[in-house]
């Protein structure tokens, strides 16, 4: 399996907000995790890129026991994610907070940047291609100079997709790459997730549009008060009794 | 831009180079030099709180610290003036390293209280200590600068120039550091650090690094500090100096590559001009400062940049409607 997790549990003093989740996500394929709000789905998100510390459970990548690593570390192993808000550096170019996405595959120090080394030189001549390679694949190669402080929030998402993308990732996990735009940004957006399943990478996505994860993604986990309730394609979530219940505001445990 | 910046910089060396001529008087050229080495500190400053967003609260401490490390060694020790001069920004730094080992487990306000702490601690122990650092007495007998080969450093003149060159090289390595990878990585970390961590990057390990080298920064230019003024006391770690290095920071332009330089000159030359308002001077800077917070919080360099921006995106725009037309 390429990513999983086994009884994966979050608790947060009284609160459980992931319980004994069992979750996998095929390999190149585009997957997707929603719920109604509060269902622990960015939780989730949290503990498999190792910012939070699961109370219980394990998680597996690449078959690798990643469960107590740091977050840097697991990002090495080939795990991006991007957030709901994306902090980036607003008085900088595009391209100057992509570069940074490269680092990881760079080992430069205190002492290249003093002595302005070779290896340096060489790195940076590197990330900045990487960034260059990256901004066109997302479609930002023409606004690369443009400061972030002056684009629209649709580039914004796409930065930070270009960043994620920059640390050379096999898995990408996507955290409501389309809250705050526009329907027709949303349908430009839903087709670079598709362009990057086509370029062999795999994708995990947090969504509420509920249209654009239906027609997007291979397959589906519901998550409804931290619990998974359901699991499968579309057409199977789209069935399903106690998903129509979750989102219709029925209890469950009714 | 770049051609222009590269005259800017080399029109203000050479002033910095003809001022001893321009103003061949003495008490110029201390207020100067003794500016230049505030300058270095509040470079230390702008690494770790500038660039790494770790407002560190002790700085004025790790200055003293580099201060009475080279004034214990060349006063109570045998070691002589140049070893001394050396080994004290690395006890400096040593320090550092072991206090940012456990200061950098708190985060943002939390940091600041405790490096604050930290630096009151270490006024205390100075102040305290009085058989080895003289107490409130403080610390005298420090060795002038001695000759170096031929070229005697013992003239206000010579002595300016040797702190302007050590100011120069520091500003350098500041500037080399901003624009590498190693720079980028720390304003990764300033700007969002679970964002940082997500991309790979050590964030533990890259805020010691920028702690250190902040206290390196300090300690060079406390050195600098003793070997300059040759008499210490307790109050060069006090908070009062330690506000003085923010506010000259702050002014000139917190995160900007030029600000130390801009608000340390300005702030010191402006106090300078105003000391027959003895006290009362506070009153203009305080008003000054609560204004630049609110309305530039890049400070006078982020002012001026940003206004050099907007025309540069106002002509881009106006450049891609005219292509749009034809």
């Amino acid at each position: 399996m390429f990513l999983e997790t086994r009884n994966l549990t979050k608790s947060f003093g009284g609160l459980t907000a992931v319980k004994e989740v069992d979750f996998s996500v095929d390999k190149g394929k585009i997957n997707a995790i929603i719920g109604p709000n509060g269902a622990g789905k960015s939780t989730f998100f949290n503990l498999i890129s190792g910012v939070h510390k699961p109370t219980s459970g394990q998680i597996k990548f690449k078959g690798e026991d990643i469960t107590k690593l740091p977050a840097n570390k697991i990002a090495k192993l080939g795990m991006a994610r991007t957030f709901q808000t994306t902090s980036l550096f607003e008085n900088a170019t595009i391209i100057e907070n992509v570069m940074v996405g490269h680092r990881l595959r760079t080992k430069s120090n205190l002492f290249d940047a003093v002595f302005n080394t070779k290896r340096l030189r060489n790195e940076e001549r590197e990330s900045y291609n990487k960034a260059l390679e990256v901004l066109e694949f997302v479609g930002l190669l023409d606004v690369k100079d443009q400061l972030v402080a002056n684009i629209s929030q649709e580039e914004k998402k796409r930065t930070a997709i270009a960043l994620a993308l920059a640390t050379e990732p096999e898995i990408v996990f996507l955290d409501e790459p389309t809250a705050g735009i526009n329907p027709e940004e949303t349908a430009a957006l839903a087709q670079l997730i598709r362009k990057m399943s086509e370029n062999g990478l795999t994708v995990c996505l947090i969504e509420h549009k509920m249209q654009m994860v239906m027609s997007l993604a291979e397959k589906i986990m519901v998550l409804n008060y931290g619990e998974k309730i359901a699991e499968g394609t579309p057409e199977e979530i789209q069935k399903n009794e106690q998903v129509i219940k979750a989102y219709l505001g029925g209890s469950v445990h009714a | 831009m770049l051609m222009n910046k590269r005259i800017i910089i080399t029109f203000f060396i050479l002033l910095a180079l003809l001022f001893p001529i321009i103003m061949p008087n003495s008490y110029y050229l201390y207020i100067m030099s003794l500016s230049f080495i505030w300058i270095i500190a509040v470079y230390g400053l702008n690494i770790v709180a500038g660039y790494t967003g770790y407002l560190s609260l002790a700085h004025a401490g790790f200055f003293a610290i580099g201060a009475y490390a080279f004034g214990l060694l060349t006063t109570k020790t045998e070691i002589g003036f140049w070893p001394a001069f050396i080994l004290a920004p690395i006890i400096t730094t040593a320090i550092g390293t072991l206090i940012g080992l456990v200061s950098l487990r708190t985060k943002e306000h939390f940091f600041a209280i405790y490096t604050l702490c930290v630096g009151y601690i270490i006024y205390l122990v100075i102040d305290k200590w009085e058989s080895l650092t003289g107490g409130v007495r403080g610390l005298i007998g420090i060795p002038a600068l001695p000759d170096l080969g031929p070229i005697s450093l013992s003239a206000p003149t010579s002595q300016y120039y040797f702190v302007l060159f050590i100011m120069l090289w520091m500003v350098f390595i500041a500037y080399r550091l901003v624009h590498s990878l190693v720079g980028r990585t720390l304003i990764a970390i300033r700007n969002s650090e679970t964002l940082a961590l997500s991309l790979g990057i050590s964030t533990t390990k890259n805020k010691l690094l920028s702690f250190m080298l902040s206290t390196f920064y300090a300690g060079v230019a406390g050195t600098l500090y003793a070997s300059f003024i040759r008499f210490l006391g307790p109050e060069i770690s006090s908070t009062t100096i330690m506000f003085d290095l923010l506010t000259y920071l702050i002014v000139g332009g917190i995160g900007t590559l030029s600000g130390p330089i801009v608000g340390t000159l300005l702030i010191v030359w402006t106090s300078q001009t105003l000391q027959f308002l003895q006290d009362y001077r506070m009153l203009i800077f305080g008003p000054l400062l609560t204004l630049i917070i609110i309305y530039s919080p890049r400070g006078i360099v982020g002012f001026i940049s940003g206004l050099f921006r907007n025309r540069k995106a106002r002509k881009k725009v106006a450049a891609v409607q005219v292509e749009k037309q034809v």
